[in-house]
């Protein structure tokens, strides 16, 4: 398990060995607080919607899911983007609303960011993932949890980086997104060093 | 009919999804390790985006504002799942390479972003087009990408050897850093920056100006 956890969080980091989120990645790493307030958001998101979707696929969707109601041919695993994404936008919008009613002093400082992980292919990915792997439900917990802090982490610390880099002389052409492309690659590539660490 | 082709020609350098409107870039980056996978990839986002632009364009004035997301979303999706279906029957080698990738177009903000800012508030034949340029104008940063990133990480070109490698008996040395995944960041800013360079109206304007300093001699 810890394993997976550590693996999830480095070894196959989302956001910087499978690129997955990157334009929200790029996009939303302006400023330190907000990256960290997406970064928790997609932490809860991504723990609750892997487990939940491998209990969609396993329970309704796989090859035989229906045997007991006696349909043993029904196969409905093509229907599993779909019923992925809208899971995730349930989730996403069942989130916001308990947050509005109970915690809304962190509603508030995640503000416009909790729609925008609808269409945050890390979410998806991260499930599309737990598809590919065979992962059980208990795994899925740690796999979603694992992958939503991996993604956090990159958010946060390529934000703390990028205010740094306001400040920094850089060639015209090379000023905002091509900067942001050149330190993103720098931090991959930090990244890709863990794949020689051994679990 | 002509003042059309604007919406075609415009997305391929001037207003380039992925080096200028930072759409699309997940998949521009994990799926262009090879000219092959780039390739196959460009055409699954096309026929994605210009089927989806034309659908959603049809619909425009039906689609209640309020759920106009999740009717996108769903829109979209079942394009993917059709494209999918026929790689998977017709290319599997490519569509077990491409991975995830193909069900990830359906979350592929270039596709949901040109329906939202374009496909809603226009006709089907503008839409489409719009949903072609734009698909080219990702396919031509992924063909780009992909070829130097197989020609200098392998010395192959489609599979076919173009530079022989020296394990081969041939005197290239394959350049290995190209097939890990931070090469495709850097291939991006290089793009980025050389079309900056021509089109010098894309720089984006520093927020601190570094003041020059005198060296003292």
């Amino acid at each position: 398990m810890s394993d997976l956890l550590l693996a999830a969080l480095f070894h196959e980091n989302l956001a910087l060995t499978s690129f997955l989120g990157i334009c929200t990645f790029l996009a939303v790493s302006e400023r330190f607080e907000t990256a960290l307030g997406l970064g928790l958001a997609i932490i809860v998101v991504q723990t609750i919607t892997v487990p939940v979707n491998n209990l969609i696929l396993n329970g309704l969707l796989v090859d035989g899911a229906w045997a007991w109601l006696g349909l043993p041919d029904v196969d409905l695993s093509f229907l599993k983007l779909i019923a992925f994404i809208g899971t995730i936008a349930a989730m996403v919008q069942i989130l916001e609303m308990f947050l509005d009613r109970y915690v809304p002093v962190l509603y508030r400082a995640l503000g416009i960011f909790l729609p925008l992980i609808t269409v945050n292919c890390a979410v998806l990915g991260g499930s599309l993932f737990m598809v590919e792997r065979q992962y059980d439900p208990v795994e899925s917990v740690v796999y979603g949890f694992g992958t939503g802090a991996g993604w956090a982490l990159a958010i946060v610390a390529f934000a703390a980086i990028r205010e740094r880099l306001k400040y920094s002389d850089i060639p015209d052409g090379l000023q905002g997104l091509g900067s942001a492309f050149l330190v993103t690659g720098l931090m991959s590539l930090g990244f890709a060093a863990f794949a020689r660490i051994p679990l | 009919m002509a003042s059309h082709w604007r919406h075609l020609v415009t997305p391929l350098i001037a207003g380039n999804p992925v080096t200028l409107q930072i759409l699309g870039i997940c998949s521009a980056l994990a799926v262009t390790t090879s000219l092959q996978t780039a390739l196959v990839m460009s055409a699954a986002l096309t026929g994605v985006l210009v089927m989806s632009s034309a659908a959603i364009s049809l619909i425009r004035h039906h689609i209640p504002n309020v759920i106009r997301l999740i009717v996108q979303i769903v829109i979209i999706a079942s394009m993917v799942v059709v494209i999918d279906e026929l790689l998977q029957a017709f290319a599997f080698a490519v569509s077990r390479q491409l991975s995830i990738f193909v069900g990830l177009i359906v979350t592929n903000c270039l596709v949901l972003g040109r329906a939202e800012a374009f496909a809603m508030r226009n006709p089907v034949w503008p839409s489409m087009l719009d949903g072609l340029g734009n698909g080219l104008g990702y396919s031509l940063v992924l063909v780009i990408v992909g070829s130097l990133r197989e020609l200098f990480g392998q010395g192959t070109l489609l599979g076919v050897t173009v530079l022989k490698p020296v394990a081969e008996g041939g005197w290239f040395e394959p350049f290995g850093l190209m097939q890990l995944a931070p090469s495709g960041f850097f291939v991006i800013a290089a793009l980025i920056w050389i079309i900056r360079a021509v089109r010098v109206e894309q720089v984006e304007r520093a927020e601190h100006k570094v003041l020059r300093t005198r060296v003292p001699r």
